[in-house]
């Protein structure tokens, strides 16, 4: 396999939080469910030590972890700031919840930490891959509390419209947005920072924007390496320096500590230096 | 629940080896496996277990099966990755025994060995209900898509269906697969009869080779799609005009797979758009070609032929006699009827090439277009005139028609359609001019001269705003003592190019035109305020000025107020206002005109006949004019000009005008004095005033001041001069 076909291997590993779909299906039809690809869903299930993935997704996750053998660790970390962001957020009163891209629920999702704060903490999952969809709805079995949209996060009116969210959140009261680990896949062509600022528009204030970005910044030859091989695919992984992460908080206040590397935002306790070095950023903002 | 070892033997260090163990085990096995815990939650779990574990190796006989848990709860905390249960096993293998006895270390072995055992087997019943969860979502989201799908495919086999255009599938060879029945309706073919045809099979012979070669590239994948206008034949072999876009549609790797038409009938806008075309360019009442379409050729003549060509273009301008009698006496429905078979003739005559249309009113226009010489347009205006020859039968009566006919013929290069057409329109003109139901052949010098007329008379207006004008004053000088009593204004045009032009190269135009109206406005008000000047400074010795009022002007009908006005803004004595009009103005008309003399004579404001013996002459009618005084035409005079010849016909004449003049009360002037012999004749047979070159031209305003102010030193002679001479 040549180098090519890796990094467009390891592109469409990842590229199913994103339209991962070839170009062949028209805008009107429904997404076929296509088992023959990786699902960028069922893949991070995998790195979390999960099984509900396919032979085809493993193969691809373990083709990435070869050259970036930290992935693991780096997805893990990610998630990690999803439990304590969450936690955080409950501890602030917040008691909805809105996760954009949530994938297939491993273990510690949103609702489970909510609920530790908060028994009654409400929250929507969007995931645009129907088979997390699917999945998501037979975990949560009828929960009263949580529900599943199926959407893109660039579709915004589609999120914040279906009548699964308008049901469960009330956009009068403050929200947690959470966009983890979503918007490298999302290029600049598509104007993520248009969408956020949609988003925002359409919060209440008091509401927090939760986002983790993976980054180039201070990677390492590894992911120097990985971004490499991202640039000659198709659909870029976009690698966005901290400057270009901080801006999607406009109109956020950050909270403390800010935007910073992943494992340093509120750490339950002490972090060492090599623990620190994970290349992504991650900050909660404020919509005041 | 997980129920502690109730008859565990106590130890008094066991808690704090439970602690050593969680805390030792939380480093091994952090980070190796995804636990949603912090680092105190997860020692806490831990403790919980290693409190258990503990408890299972100090019961007796040990319970070593209860390892097992251990290991589920590991599992169920989501330990499951590989390094975890590794670490574990070896920390658990090594420490329990360092810290619990070395006696203990079978016991450990076994406790070990089934918490790996448990480990594997919640492990392996976790990974089938997480793959068996997992499938069933796809199972789920694979229904789901097919619903949403089968729900789409049957709203766009509605909108396929129900759709107004025309939509047809084909596929790479050509071959029609699925038509909408807006298509068939369209074509006239059932589905199934457009379904054994192909694509090709739709040409049309009218069809540009290019809509085929696009069609080719498309097939070839080179285009995705195009759109064009394009006929067809329905199956009745009615054509059809249709919008045709054809899309290309591929398969997922990018190879053409099926054609898609798309076809809007625009059968009716195109007709209605030729209709519209139709009206634009015809005239409604004849249905000949129209002004638009006939200047269109034209242009198009003198636009597409090369510079070196010889060819030529020829015209007969046409234009009926009398119409417009016709039109006020019988009505504008015979009128009407009279066109249309004016135009049936006309159409009639022209030939291949030669085309007719209706300008406007009763003008007609046969254009040829490749002109074989001037002979081909005067056989062709013969024609026509022989044509309309036979008299009309219109509305139950015989009605005869005649036409006047301008001929130009010329070559096409070196001319434009504008020349052309004014070169027809001026000899036209001479056609009438030179009597009715002829054709004039134009001429080139003819034009020249009515090129410059025309020039003038459209320079005109503009001249008149930028004073281009000035007056000069004539003396009227009293034939008793020859001293000035008053002037006549004369204006004149210095034209920017063609120099000072006398009244004669534009008076006739400015009547024609109408520019008569203010340019005499205009000479009115100058005269008026050089007149009240001269009276200002001289009082009752200035001269009365005399204006010009042509024709038009007196059927204005604001003359009247106007001639107030300018006298009232001058504040000149209207004494010393005399009007000078025609007699032809005077005799030619009754009525308002004469008003509006009463009106001025009734402001103090004289009237002169101008020209008086020329025109009309009616005596009789003299005595009924509100004239003041009349001037006699210079031709009188001419036959008095000689002191040796006497003529004693052309002295009565004079004499009895003059006698006529006096005894209706009227000022008798002598205009064209031009020698002392005949000025003297003049004051002999009684004229009052005399005007002439033998007192003086036509002088500047300042010459005129110059006389009054040295009334003496005035250059013509007195009466007393010519007779000195005249003795001597």
């Amino acid at each position: 396999m040549g180098e090519d076909d890796r990094g467009r291997a390891v592109d469409r590993m990842l590229d199913g939080r994103g339209d991962g779909e070839g170009v062949t299906r028209p805008a009107w039809a429904p997404r076929a469910v296509d088992l023959d690809r990786p699902s960028a869903a069922r893949v991070y299930d995998y790195y979390l030590g999960g099984s509900h993935n396919f032979a085809v997704d493993r193969e691809m996750a373990q083709r990435a972890v070869a050259d970036w053998p930290e992935l693991p660790g780096i997805m893990r970390s990610n998630r990690a700031f999803l439990r304590r962001a969450v936690r955080w957020c409950g501890e602030q009163g917040i008691d909805q919840f809105l996760d954009v891209g949530s994938g297939i629920p491993t273990v510690g999702n949103v609702h489970e930490v909510a609920r530790a704060t908060d028994p009654a903490a409400r929250v929507v999952y969007v995931d645009v891959d129907p088979v997390a969809v699917a999945h998501s709805l037979a975990l949560l079995d009828g929960d009263p509390l949580t529900g599943v949209v199926q959407a893109d996060l660039c579709d915004v009116e589609g999120v914040l419209g279906d009548p699964v969210t308008t049901e469960l959140l009330d956009l009068d009261r403050p929200v947690a947005l959470l966009v983890v680990a979503l918007l490298h896949f999302v290029g600049d062509d598509r104007r993520p920072d248009e969408v956020l600022a949609r988003y925002r528009d359409q919060l209440a204030p008091g509401s927090v924007l939760v986002l983790s970005h993976a980054s180039a910044d201070d990677a390492g030859e590894h992911a120097d390496g990985h971004v490499a091989l991202y640039r000659r695919t198709a659909t870029p992984m976009s690698m966005r320096s901290h400057a270009q992460v901080l801006r999607f908080f406009d109109g956020f206040t950050l909270v403390e500590p800010g935007l910073v590397p992943l494992p340093l935002w509120r750490p339950d306790g002490p972090v060492d230096g090599a623990g620190a070095a994970v290349p992504g950023y991650a900050g909660v903002g404020r919509r005041d | 629940m997980w129920a502690a070892v109730t008859e565990m033997h106590a130890h008094a260090d066991d808690t704090r080896v439970v602690d050593t163990l969680a805390r030792e085990w939380a480093v091994e096995v952090e980070g190796t496996s995804y636990v949603p815990m912090g680092s105190d939650e997860l020692v806490e779990y831990l403790t919980e277990i290693s409190a258990d574990l503990v408890a299972a190796l100090r019961a007796r006989p040990a319970r070593t099966a209860l390892g097992h848990d251990a290991g589920r709860r590991l599992v169920q905390a989501h330990f499951t990755g590989p390094s975890t249960v590794e670490r574990t096993l070896m920390l658990l293998g090594r420490r329990l025994p360092e810290l619990l006895g070395e006696e203990l270390r079978d016991d450990v072995l076994a406790l070990v060995g089934a918490l790996a055992a448990g480990y594997a087997t919640t492990l392996r019943d976790r990974t089938l209900d997480e793959q068996e969860a997992i499938r069933r979502a796809v199972i789920v989201a694979r229904h789901q898509t097919e619903q949403a799908l089968h729900a789409s495919e049957a709203r766009f086999r509605a909108m396929f269906y129900e759709a107004a255009i025309g939509i047809g599938l084909g596929d790479m060879h050509g071959r029609i697969v699925e038509v909408n029945p807006a298509l068939t309706q369209m074509f006239g073919y059932t589905a199934q009869e457009m379904r054994r045809r192909t694509v090709g099979e739709l040409a049309h012979p009218e069809d540009l080779p290019s809509v085929w070669v696009l069609y080719e590239r498309l097939l070839a994948g080179e285009l995705d799609n195009f759109c064009i206008e394009k006929r067809f034949y329905r199956k009745d072999g009615e054509e059809i005009i249709c919008n045709l876009t054809l899309s290309l549609v591929r398969d997922e790797r990018g190879r053409p797979s099926y054609q898609v038409a798309m076809l809007e009938d625009v059968t009716e806008r195109h007709a209605l758009q030729s209709h519209l075309e139709y009206q634009a360019f015809h005239d409604t009442l004849t249905t000949l070609p129209n002004r638009a379409l006939f200047a269109d050729r034209v242009e198009h003549i003198f636009t597409t032929t090369a510079a070196g060509s010889t060819r030529r273009v020829g015209l007969c301008f046409l234009d009926l006699d009398g119409f417009k009698a016709v039109n006020d006496s019988l009505g504008h429905d015979v009128g009407d009827l009279m066109l249309q078979e004016v135009a049936q003739r006309l159409a009639a005559q022209a030939d291949d090439g030669e085309l007719v249309a209706r300008m406007g009113g009763d003008e007609f226009v046969v254009l040829v277009e490749n002109s074989r010489g001037v002979e081909q347009l005067i056989a062709l205006a013969e024609r026509i005139l022989a044509a309309l020859a036979e008299p009309l039968e219109l509305a139950g009566q015989e009605l005869a028609v005649s036409a006047s006919i301008g001929i130009v013929e010329r070559p096409v290069v070196g001319g434009d359609s504008s020349e052309l057409m004014r070169a027809a329109d001026i000899t036209l003109y001479s056609a009438k001019a030179d009597g009715r139901g002829r054709w004039a052949l134009h001429d080139p010098s003819r034009d020249e001269a009515e090129i410059t007329r025309f020039a003038l008379s459209a320079a005109m207006p503009a001249a008149i705003e930028r004073e281009e004008f000035f007056v000069l004053y004539q003396p009227l000088v009293s034939m008793g003592d020859h001293g000035m009593r008053g002037v006549e204004a004369l204006v004149r045009w210095h034209h920017p190019r063609l120099g000072v032009l006398g009244p004669g190269r534009f008076i006739g135009l400015a009547e024609e035109t109408g520019a008569i109206v203010p340019l005499g406005h205009w000479v009115l008000a100058r005269a008026c305020r050089d007149a009240r000047r001269w009276y200002d400074e001289f009082g009752e010795a200035a001269p009365f000025v005399s204006v010009n009022v042509a024709p038009r002007q007196l059927h204005e009908p604001s003359l009247l107020g106007d001639v107030e006005q300018v006298l009232a803004d001058t504040g000149l004595p209207p004494h010393l206002l005399q009007i000078e009009l025609t007699e032809r103005a005077l005799t030619t008309d009754e009525g308002a005109p004469l008003k509006a003399l009463d009106g001025l004579r009734e402001l103090g404001v004289r009237i002169a006949i101008d020209d008086f013996g020329t025109g009309y002459s009616n005596l009789s009618y003299l005595r009924t004019l509100p004239v003041d005084v009349i001037k006699l035409d210079g031709s009188f005079g001419d036959r008095l000009r000689d002191e040796e010849v006497t003529n004693t016909v052309d002295e009565r004449i004079v004499g009895t005008l003059v006698d006529l003049g006096h005894a209706l009360g009227m000022t008798v002037c002598a205009e064209g004095v031009e020698t002392g012999a005949q000025a003297g004749r003049l004051r002999r047979l009684g004229c009052d005033e005399g005007q002439g070159w033998h007192f003086a031209a036509a002088l500047p305003r300042e010459d005129i001041h110059d006389i009054l102010r040295h009334p003496d030193a005035r250059s013509w002679p007195g009466p007393e001069d010519v007779l000195a001479s005249s003795v001597s």
